[in-house]
């Protein structure tokens, strides 16, 4: 599209559903009661003049331009913050408008700098239009007492700030207060002196609690606030809708362009799952899609210990086509097997575990799900029927209770933090599950009812204990249970929960959380009105992650918190195409939509429209290819967009694994550390190269668009596809709309999908099927997808990593707002500048005993491996308790994660590791070897010079 | 033991603990490995001989053999 900015109607639409009937400039117009003066204006194509009103804030009234004359009203009321009435009679445009108009852009032009034709929002700022709008042609004031010249912050890596330009009307300090939840921004001194200030006086915006969002900058009018790449490059010249790459909120943006430049994302305002906000990594942390680390041209190599050689593509999809076929020749197709990735689109995911099923000729197919949120899929499927969650993001806005157990949304998901907390400010309740005391548990405006700090490892026990108060205490919505769920199956549950031996009580000295805190929790979960829960992989990332699934389903069937707005169970899914990749078949068991591969009649239609015969028999989940790799059986492995040797458990285990493969195929940006392993390695497109669809975590489909030219010459589904033709496979697709169509054809819940629709509806909610052809927002409204929900008795089981003498201390891992998973993206963008190394939380009793200070190396020691990083100090964590990220390569926390892993899924339990610390000084021996070997793994022979 | 049937060993008696309210619990062991370990994980096993494996999941996994 042409580049114009996105319509901004003033003030926020009313939810209301009466309709009222004005007349605004002699035109007669409706819109729902409650609506200002200002949208009713806008939406029927009359643009009153505004400064400080935009369509994202609460109306506020304070800029005076956009004053009206009302039909038997005195004076001259602000439009934005007058609402509609039945009958009105509106002038927007008067002669004494006008003169009122002009009067005020005066007084703001008159301290502002007349230096538009070299600002950088030259052309794309709202004071220039509004002063074209009201005619203002010559400003009468002396410039005597102005904010001119005052010192511009250039802190922030990814905006400035100029106060010069400020008009001061607080569109950004309400933007961080109402959009973002943060409050880091204030209006400080009044009248003249009035200056915008991020934290105290003495900080700058990269110094205060600015969490750079972005919404503050969006919201600006002026350049006050603009972001520092629309200062180099300028300002865009076209603008294409697509999705973020980073989180499994699925924001949707303008990738705004100049050519084939990205000039800035922009949270597009009817993206459904953002609704127009945006956090650091999807707003700004971009620039990785062009870090000269990119690799651009494929490589090949005998052997891992050899340098790199780069190839043309035809070479490389000969070279690999022929080992793959060799090692299936030699040791049998079961050597084989392939690992598709969250992070890529469902049309490359579909067509990798085709081409494993189809191709290789095994069901060796398996996808980072597998250690983030499998047990998501098994507990889901297995209460409810099916491997989702129930809701849409916007049906937080009718909660009344939140319980978030297991995740950290403020850093993990920020954008629907965002939401939530504009839901709890609104007076929410709020009840945190979590070891640690994230950000949501108190902040601004904010602090949970109840947080239950239990010991990690210890889920079941602390829901099962909920249970047994919803259950013995009368609690439990009879009725929605006889009628919406097997009413046995709940009467053997609610006999097991109300064991003496599962009350809060006993269970006191297993979760360490106090009786009557969970009780009172419990109690307002059941009670409170709408109850919704939210986890995330500190739910599912356990020995019983899927029995915590299963235990979250329970509470909610037990409690009617299940098939309409404001309730339901909510996974918060980690990337931002893990639903994406679950639903496309990328389990070893499961064809696309969720259907196992013994079912023979489902394997027949596949097999109609593949043309070959499919093995019946599940394949191997990562874990068990690594251990068969161990065993000598695997020796070959595509993995397209995952770096397992960083973000898999055991990296010993996972290196060794690597090493006793003879094909390892890379399929990725970077020579990510996996890739100090592989023999192929084949460069990866970019979110921005590329078309397709990613599924966020409320099932929404959302179009992926290509707004620049891949770097490597092909996107990731052609590299795939001719990947499958080097090994004979007669695929042809011309487009990823033409793989989507297919996905359509062979699976259920996707028959009413196609790019078109997309298109057209901008997102779909599968299933979208003829029962829902424009997508179900909210799942199991009359009746759950198996028929009767389903009563799973959840028996707390102890994990086998336990503490003692030697590992006293338990180890949780989880994510940092600035950073992305393995950080390959965001460690090569300036995020770094707020997380440059992963840190160890350690509680100041533990650091006290082990004489250890904020900043010191520490070693960090398991049953399974060591390593070292820096402690910071900190009673987020409680006693006993340690923390750290897993974002950076040379920290490698996953050297001391074990193979523990979910009974039912293999998900590693990457939260609960019985480790030791102590005082360090420096890297131990395999860090240092780790790096070494990895410098020399990425060698890169370089071409002889020609004669 | 290998690892890999250490491994085996100790996912067949996770699974067995887990399933054990289920209304049949040897049956639904022996379904879940039907349905989610791979043939040589199921041949592994198979040909293990039962150290290690608790009552209900060598019982199960014995019904599995014998169904095979």
């Amino acid at each position: 599209m042409t580049y114009q900015p996105q319509t901004d109607f003033g003030t926020p639409a009313s939810r209301s559903e009466d309709q009222v009937t004005l007349t605004i400039d002699g035109r007669e117009t409706t819109v729902p009661a409650g609506t200002s003066v200002m949208r009713a204006a806008s939406e029927q194509g009359t643009a009153i003049p505004k400064l400080c009103a935009t369509d994202s804030l609460a109306s506020f009234g304070s800029c005076r331009l956009c004053l009206v004359e009302i039909e038997g009203r005195r004076g001259t009321p602000a439009s934005c913050t007058t609402p509609v009435e039945p009958g009105m009679v509106v002038h927007t445009q008067t002669p004494h408008l006008a003169k009122l108009r002009k009067g005020v852009m005066e007084l703001y032009i008159s301290d502002h700098p007349l230096d538009c034709l070299t600002c950088a929002a030259n052309g794309d700022c709202e004071l220039q239009d509004q002063a074209g709008n009201v005619g203002l042609r010559d400003v009468r004031y002396a410039a005597d007492a102005t904010h001119l010249g005052q010192t511009k912050d250039h802190s922030n890596p990814y905006f400035d700030f100029d106060p010069s330009k400020c008009i001061a009307c607080s569109r950004c300090v309400r933007a961080c207060d109402e959009v973002q939840g943060t409050l880091a921004l204030t209006v400080q001194g009044r009248g003249f002196d009035s200056k915008i200030s991020a934290g105290l006086s003495s900080d700058n915006f990269l110094g205060s609690e600015c969490v750079s969002c972005g919404a503050c900058v969006q919201a600006c009018p002026t350049a006050t606030l603009v972001e520092k790449s629309v200062v180099e490059i300028g300002t865009p010249e076209r603008a294409v809708v697509t999705t973020c790459a980073y989180c499994g909120v699925g924001c949707t943006f303008r990738a705004e362009m100049r050519g084939e430049q990205l000039v800035r994302m922009v949270p597009w305002k009817d993206g459904k799952a953002n609704r127009g906000h945006s956090c650091v990594k999807g707003r700004f942390a971009w620039g990785y899609a062009q870090h000269q680390d990119r690799i651009l041209k494929p490589m090949i190599r005998a052997a891992a210990s050899d340098p790199w050689r780069e190839v043309e593509w035809e070479e490389a999809f000969t070279y690999a086509a022929s080992e793959l076929k060799r090692i299936s020749a030699k040791f049998g197709k079961q050597a084989l097997g392939g690992i598709t990735s969250s992070r890529c689109t469902n049309e490359e995911t579909f067509l990798v575990q085709k081409l494993i099923r189809a191709g290789f000729g095994n069901n060796n197919v398996d996808t980072c799900a597998r250690v983030c949120h499998s047990p998501t899929g098994y507990g889901l499927k297995t209460t409810f029927g099916t491997s989702a969650g129930t809701q849409d993001f916007d049906s937080v806005e009718d909660s009344d209770v939140i319980l978030v157990i297991g995740a950290n949304p403020t850093d993990g998901h920020p954008v629907f933090a965002s939401r939530m907390k504009r839901r709890l400010r609104a007076g929410a309740k709020l009840i945190v599950i979590d070891p640690r005391r994230t950000d949501l548990v108190r902040s601004p405006h904010i602090e949970a009812q109840h947080h239950l700090a239990l010991r990690p490892g210890t889920n079941v026990a602390v829901l099962t204990a909920m249970a047994h108060t919803i259950v013995t205490e009368g609690l439990v919505d009879e009725a929605f249970v006889r009628e919406r769920c097997d009413w046995n199956e709940f009467k053997d549950w609610a006999d097991f929960v109300s064991l003496e031996r599962n009350s809060p009580e006993t269970l006191e000295p297993v979760t360490q959380v106090p009786a009557a805190d969970l009780r009172a929790a419990a109690r307002l979960y059941a009670t409170g009105g709408n109850g919704a829960i939210y986890y995330g992989l500190g739910v599912t990332e356990h020995s019983q992650g899927s029995s915590t699934v299963m235990a979250i389903a329970n509470l909610a069937m037990a409690t009617g918190n299940i098939g309409h707005r404001g309730v339901g169970v909510n996974p918060l899914r980690g990337q931002n195409n893990v639903q994406g990749a679950c639903d496309m078949g990328s389990f070893p068991h499961e064809l696309p939509g969720y259907r196992h591969i013994s079912d023979a009649a489902t394997r027949r239609e596949f097999e109609a429209e593949w043309g070959v015969a499919l093995d019946p028999e599940p394949g191997l989940r990562i874990p068990n290819m690594l251990d068969a790799a161990t065993d000598g059986v695997f020796k070959a492995l595509y993995v397209q967009g995952e770096d397992i040797l960083q973000s898999d458990p055991n990296t010993q285990h996972v290196a060794a694994g690597l090493a006793a493969m003879e094909c390892v195929i890379v399929h990725d940006l970077f020579l990510n550390e996996t890739a100090n392993y592989a023999h192929i390695f084949l460069p990866g497109s970019t979110f921005l190269e590329k078309n397709g669809t990613f599924t966020n975590a409320e099932r929404r489909i959302q179009m992926v668009r290509k707004v620049m030219s891949p770097l490597n010459g092909l996107e990731d589904w052609e590299v795939t596809q001719e990947l499958a033709r080097a090994l004979g496979l007669d695929w042809n697709y011309t487009h990823p709309s033409e793989i989507m169509d297919e996905v359509a054809r062979l699976t259920p819940s996707f028959s009413g999908v196609s790019f078109d629709k997309l298109d057209e509806e901008g997102s779909l909610q599968w299933p979208v099927n003829e029962a829902a052809p424009n997508g179900s927002p909210i799942m199991h409204i009359d009746g759950f997808v198996r028929g009767k929900g389903k009563f799973v008795v959840t028996d707390y089981v102890p994990t086998d990593e336990k503490t003692g003498p030697r590992f006293p201390l338990l180890l949780t891992t989880g994510r940092i707002l600035s950073h992305y998973n393995v950080g390959a993206q965001t460690r090569r963008t300036d995020n770094v500048v707020w997380h440059e190394e992963d840190l160890l939380e350690i509680h100041p009793t533990d650091a006290e005993n082990r004489g250890i200070k904020s900043g010191d190396w520490v070693k960090l020691a398991s049953r399974a491996g060591e390593t070292t990083l820096r402690a910071t100090v900190t009673e987020r964590v409680a006693p006993g308790v340690v923390y750290t990220t897993f974002h950076h390569p040379m920290t490698q926390a996953n050297v001391v994660t074990t193979d523990y892993s979910d009974w039912a899924t293999n998900c590693p339990e990457y939260k609960v590791t019985a480790v030791q610390i102590s005082s360090s000084n420096g890297p131990t021996n395999w860090q240092e070897g780790y790096d070494q070997h990895a410098r020399n793994a990425r060698r890169i022979e370089t071409a002889e010079a020609a004669e | 033991m290998s690892s890999t049937l250490d491994n085996l060993v100790r996912m067949a008696n996770q699974i067995a603990t887990n399933l054990k309210h289920e209304a049949d619990p040897v049956g639904a062991m022996a379904e879940h490995i039907r349905l989610f370990w791979d043939p040589r994980m199921k041949q592994i096993i198979f040909a293990h001989d039962g150290t290690g494996l608790s009552p209900d999941a060598a019982k199960a996994i014995d019904a599995l053999k014998a169904s095979a």
